[in-house]
């Protein structure tokens, strides 16, 4: 009982932690492409600023449309649960709540079918481009992040993220074996893709026909939209510290003590913020790939999960 | 480019940005031009600033419709946006939809294609919302009055809340304008 309620109060804590966080990391990575821009910048709290305006409007939604207010909220959902599952803050997994890598996929595969279905709904000619691209993507994508992890998982025995996490913490050597950093990189690809980051998408985009992620989201507006923004930002604040967590494993609380979890939240700010400035500042140096030459991309990133694979069996 | 050159020049470049300057400041309103009287009647004063409303404070998309413009305006409002004036630092951002936008800003001479497009673009955004007329042709149809394909100015086709002169306006005239809205 105790030790239920002690991975209750931990899964919470992170719950809060990354809700609070998610749009920093956001706010972080676009005040950091500013500065870098040569820019002032709008300031690390702006999308806080953002999704209180966008709760306070009035959503305007076309007619007919049923899935306008459903579908953020399935999004929202999925992010959450990702958020609870994908150990962040610590290794503390909730009984009765699978923290396996399929179940964290297949999460986050709902959540990429409620935005599809979202850009369908509306109706509009950029809607269902959006959709048609963006399940083109995820297609590419779910397999590498399933083969990488699968890497990952094969030094601990296990496919449950907490216990790699465990594994890596015990056996610091197995971070830095060939296999885990291939398998690291290829995830951090397809991570980037499925985030719908530079190069695979322009998060700050303006041009319809180059658009994944806004074509979906371009119908929706007030509260539908701070739904469907927040849902992307924790996915992007989860699977960028989920890679991070897998590179620096330490600092992760593996007990739900109260100093433990305090240390488990420090580190996991450090990390996120550090990858949030890395990743604003990076994507000033890249360009959008043309639509057809991601696959080309995503096929590498697969291929290098599927090495890493390979070399896990063979260098053991 | 490669991309040691780019952090070169990055570096070398530095901050851009015009230092801010102070808090929300009035607009100025330059005369207009005397030589063509408006064909309507002058409209001025409206929107205080008390009279915006305060949902927006910290944060407003702007989706940016050109009207009928001779694209000089645009150029302003691109630079507005750009790296020198950095309106992003005051939470204005321009946006692709106007279902994600809180302020409209008008452009040039409302003509007769544009003006159901711009009725429909401002009942597309969610309220509470704001009208801005950028230029002279959208205040009071600058050079182009009594045009053949002009219906008016953007007042005659939607309700406008603030009004920024010139032809074409400063991008800091601008910038001021969408401060008053962001309250930054
Ligand atoms: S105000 Fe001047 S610059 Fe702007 S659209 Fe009219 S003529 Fe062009």
């Amino acid at each position: 009982m105790i030790a239920w309620l002690s991975a209750v109060a931990a899964v919470t804590v992170q719950l809060v932690v990354m809700v609070a966080a998610a749009p920093l990391v956001v706010g972080l990575a676009r005040q950091s492409r500013a500065w870098v821009e040569g820019r002032a910048g709008a300031g690390v709290l702006q999308p806080w600023r953002d999704l209180r305006k966008l709760l306070l409007k009035e959503p305007v939604q076309a007619e007919g449309t049923r899935l306008q207010v459903a579908a953020p909220v399935v999004l929202l959902a999925t992010s959450l649960m990702v958020c609870a599952q994908v150990p962040l803050v610590g290794t503390v997994s909730l009984p009765g709540l699978p923290g396996d890598l399929f179940v964290v996929v297949s999460v986050l595969l709902v959540g990429t079918v409620a935005l599809a279905v979202l850009g369908l709904d509306s109706g509009t000619a950029f809607g269902g481009m959006g959709s048609s691209r963006h399940m083109t993507i995820a297609a590419l994508v779910e397999p590498t992040v399933l083969v990488a992890v699968f890497a990952v998982s094969i030094p601990a025995g296990s496919s449950a993220l907490s216990q790699i996490m465990n594994e890596r913490l015990a056996a610091p050597s197995t971070i830095a074996s060939p296999a885990s950093l291939m398998a690291v990189v290829a995830l951090g690809i397809a991570v980037l893709a499925e985030t719908g980051r530079l190069p695979v998408d322009n998060p700050a985009t303006h041009l319809e026909l180059t658009m994944v992620h806004e074509a979906m989201v371009l119908e929706s507006s007030g509260r539908d939209l701070a739904w469907v923004e927040l849902g992307s930002w924790l996915r992007l604040a989860a699977l960028v510290g989920l890679v991070g967590n897998l590179l620096v494993p330490w600092g992760q609380a593996t007990t739900a003590s109260p100093g433990a979890l305090l240390v488990g939240i420090l580190t996991l700010l450090a990390k996120l913020a550090l990858s949030a400035v890395v990743l604003g500042a990076a994507e000033v140096f890249l360009a959008k790939v043309r639509l057809f030459r991601v696959p080309e991309l995503l096929a590498g990133s697969f291929a290098l999960a599927f090495l890493a694979v390979t070399t896990s069996y063979l260098v053991t | 480019m490669s991309a040691l050159r780019l952090a070169r020049l990055i570096r070398r470049v530095g901050r851009i940005a015009e230092p801010a300057l102070p808090a929300p400041l009035p607009i100025t309103l330059p005369a207009p031009l005397p030589a063509d009287p408006p064909t309507d009647p002058p409209t001025d004063g409206r929107a205080l600033p008390s009279e915006l409303p305060s949902e927006l404070r910290g944060s407003v998309q702007v989706r940016h419709v050109d009207a009928g413009s001779c694209n000089g305006c645009e150029i302003e409002v691109g630079a507005a946006f750009g790296p020198v004036y950095d309106a992003e630092r005051y939470g204005a951002r321009l946006v692709a939809s106007p279902r994600h936008a809180d302020a409209v800003l008008v452009t040039g001479v409302v003509t007769r294609n544009m003006a159901e497009p711009l009725r429909r673009t401002v009942e597309a955004t969610p309220r509470p919302r704001v009208v801005l007329a950028v230029g002279d042709c959208a205040v009071d149809c600058g050079l182009f009055a009594r045009g053949h394909a002009v219906v008016g100015p953007a007042s005659s086709v939607v309700d406008v809340d603030l009004e920024v002169r010139g032809c074409p306006p400063e991008p800091e005239q601008i910038v001021a304008a969408l401060r008053r809205v962001t309250g930054r």
